[in-house]
């Protein structure tokens, strides 16, 4: 399936999208109403939650951070026509990446050293994860939906084990390592405010999303100004073209997957260098899935995929406010609204158009078809 | 009874009652499949299901009401899965994923605000659940060595959800090798054109599947919370839709290789929670996580064609359009 090209881009680009989130909106809207409460208010709490108080906003910019990498992993395998579900299980080995460099190196170089080979860790590690699907969907066939869903499993049971019995911090009862030594880390936004002799709230936010926009910016050049863009964009349109034009396809799969699995792995640096300064149990929280709703939304394009990762920053940190304001909603409604987001704006994307189709011919046809 | 032999059994039992929900998602994959679309969903009726089956037994008070809500919910999220990938021909991965994850808020969120329990159901009583069934002869079974523990241990003593789980194995079997409408169901899954050649409806025949699919997929999720469990807690299905997925594939989307696979991953996981802190000879400790990724290992492994080959059925992703 593609976008129509009866109606114009604007209206297949812009105006659909809007009304399919309207929609999975509504739907929501629909839930809280039947809950018995009132939708209009829960909004205004997100809103406030997410923008208003203080530090709501490097909150919401911190969730944003995840949503980029995991947007843009899932984003660039689009391209391939590849659906890499394994954004999760690659952003925690990615985690594993960041912890084994800062728990061998950190007591003995200098943390600014260590912080870059944490990053480099953190892609190289997600990478692996990435590499081995694509490997097997290139070289043996194997279908890289069912295999990143069972590698997601793989990495949720060997980062289990590793911190259950080999980088557990000794002695101690929570399965977590060591704080990393006090130079390693990311700064943080409002610590660095500090230093240049600003005031801002204190939050989460850090130089990863920094990281996050140049990699946006990375992202857009390869895929649209670069030759191994090319060949990943004619292989999502057409193998058997891509095969005809001399583009190697296993070779191409294999380095897609290696970036997009490089990418999601990013999402450690932002939680384990920005902020727990430590490898932990579970850091992903299913930003890697989230990841998918945002690629959809985004329609593969690090611009679209900011906006679409601002939203679902916005509705996390504002979800969290729903905690405290309302005795029947907790932060798990924003779990609800992904699932329909995903529903409306991927598995429905389509289903307005015959309706917009029908509708603009009505009012333009006259001129542009007849 | 010897140590090792009671040990056995009760590894024979817990396999039984671990693969029960996974044999119930994996003949509703196969259904699903056979005609041609992917159903990652699993996960989330059987979790929507489960979360159904509890509140509307707690409610009414009868687990047989239970049991049907629990079956209807299931199929109004294959129905859901259908018209965006049926009907409106959308990517049948997203569309599972988008089950999944819906009913993963939906079933917590719900579960909040008609329980204010943190997402868990009141506990039900046992008159509100289905019990374990003891069979008749138990007394004179148990005389016979080997065979007779096997009845009273392994055999006898399950609930009837777990009976008729083996029961939706043998139906898969017979519909989709022995009916014409498997045969159909087949055709539209490797060549959907073939099938709309001969005036059959391809839409029809895979909403029929998918719908078969929800009501095995309730099966399951009725099993965890009103059955083997007494009452929903959330993420219950804690994953078991995507190890049926693995031991579908496994089983190469055969009905009887796929029960096997069920029973084996089933086993796995018991034995697992067997072994937990217990020194093997000449291995030593085997991590519990070993345990938890073997299934989804071996299915890596399988897919990828170092155990025989798997083949998915032809047509399996691809929506139908009649014009081509």
């Amino acid at each position: 399936m593609s976008d129509s090209n009866i109606i114009p881009k604007w209206l297949s680009v812009g105006l659909i999208p809007l009304m399919n989130l309207f929609l999975a909106f509504c739907v929501s809207g629909l839930f809280i109403l039947f809950i018995g409460e009132n939708p209009f208010r829960a909004i205004s709490v997100m809103i406030k939650g997410a923008f208003y108080y203080p530090g709501a906003i490097g909150y919401t910019l911190y969730y944003t951070t995840n949503f980029i990498f995991t947007g843009l992993a899932v984003a660039l395998a689009f391209h391939a026509r590849l659906f890499n579900i394994g954004g999760e299980g690659q952003a925690y080995v990615g985690g594993l990446g960041v912890g084994l460099v800062c728990l061998v190196f950190d007591q003995h170089v200098v943390g600014f050293l260590v912080t870059i080979l944490a990053i480099l860790g953190s892609v190289i590690f997600g990478a692996i994860w990435g590499i081995i699907p694509g490997y097997l969907q290139a070289k043996r066939g194997s279908h890289i939906v069912i295999t990143t869903i069972m590698f997601n499993f793989i990495a949720a049971a060997l980062m289990v084990y590793l911190l259950v019995n080999v980088i557990i911090e000794p002695g101690q009862m929570s399965p977590e390592t060591r704080d990393f030594a006090s130079g390693v880390g990311l700064v943080q936004i409002h610590i660095l405010a500090k230093y240049l002799g600003l005031d801002i709230a204190m939050s989460p936010l850090n130089l990863s999303f920094i990281v996050a926009l140049t990699v946006s910016v990375g992202f857009w050049f390869l895929v649209w100004r670069t030759k191994f863009g090319y060949e990943v964009r004619s292989l999502g349109h057409s193998e058997t073209a891509a095969i005809y034009a001399g583009i190697k396809v296993s070779s191409t799969i294999i380095i897609v997957m290696a970036i997009s699995g490089g990418l999601a792995g990013l999402v450690a640096i932002n939680e384990l260098l920005g902020v727990h300064n430590k490898l932990l149990l579970g850091f992903t929280a299913g930003y890697g899935f989230t990841g998918i709703a945002v690629a959809l939304m985004g329609r593969n394009h690090p611009f679209g995929i900011f906006l679409a990762s601002l939203l679902f920053g916005a509705l996390y940190q504002g979800g969290t406010e729903l905690d405290f304001e309302f005795s029947s909603i907790t932060r798990e409604m924003v779990l609800l609204i992904q699932g329909l987001i995903i529903l409306f704006s991927g598995a429905l994307a389509y289903m307005l158009n015959p309706l917009v189709e029908r509708a603009y011919l009505k009012y333009y046809g006259n001129y542009s078809s007849a | 009874m010897p140590e090792s032999f009671q040990l056995i059994i009760s590894l024979l039992d817990s396999t039984i009652r671990i693969a029960t929900p996974l044999i119930f998602c994996a003949m509703a994959g196969i259904f699903s499949e056979r005609s041609g679309i992917i159903d990652i969903g699993l996960e989330g009726k059987m979790l929507l299901s489960a979360f159904v089956a509890a509140t509307a037994t707690f409610l009414t008070g009868s687990p047989i009401l239970g049991l049907f809500a629990a079956i209807l919910a299931s199929c109004g999220a294959s129905f859901i899965h259908g018209f965006a990938c049926i009907t409106n021909r959308g990517d049948q991965v997203i569309s599972g994923l988008a089950i999944n994850i819906l009913a993963s808020g939906l079933t917590i969120t719900l579960g909040i605000a008609l329980f204010s329990r943190g997402g868990q159901t009141p506990p039900l009583a046992s008159e509100q659940r289905f019990m374990p069934i003891e069979f008749p002869f138990l007394d004179e079974m148990s005389y016979v060595p080997v065979l007779g523990d096997l009845f009273v241990e392994v055999i006898s003593g399950h609930n009837i959800l777990v009976y008729l789980s083996v029961l939706a194995v043998f139906f898969t079997y017979y519909v989709i090798f022995k009916t014409r409408f498997g045969l159909r169901l087949r055709a539209v899954g490797e060549k959907p054109e073939a099938v709309d050649t001969a005036g059959i409806s391809v839409i029809k025949l895979r909403y029929q599947s998918i719908l078969i699919a929800g009501m095995l997929c309730g099966l399951a999720g009725a099993y965890l919370s009103i059955a083997h469990g007494a009452g929903f807690g959330r993420e219950m299905s804690a994953g078991k839709g995507y190890i049926a997925l693995a031991a579908m594939i496994f089983g190469k989307w055969n009905p009887i290789p796929t029960l096997f696979a069920c029973l084996l991953f089933g086993f796995l996981e018991a034995l697992g929670v067997r072994l937990e802190g217990v020194e093997l000879m000449w291995i030593g400790e085997v991590p519990v996580q070993v345990m938890q990724a073997l299934p989804y290992v071996l299915t890596v492994v399988l897919l990828a064609g170092f155990i025989g080959k798997a083949r998915a059925p032809g047509a399996i992703g691809v929506p139908y359009s009649k014009e081509g």
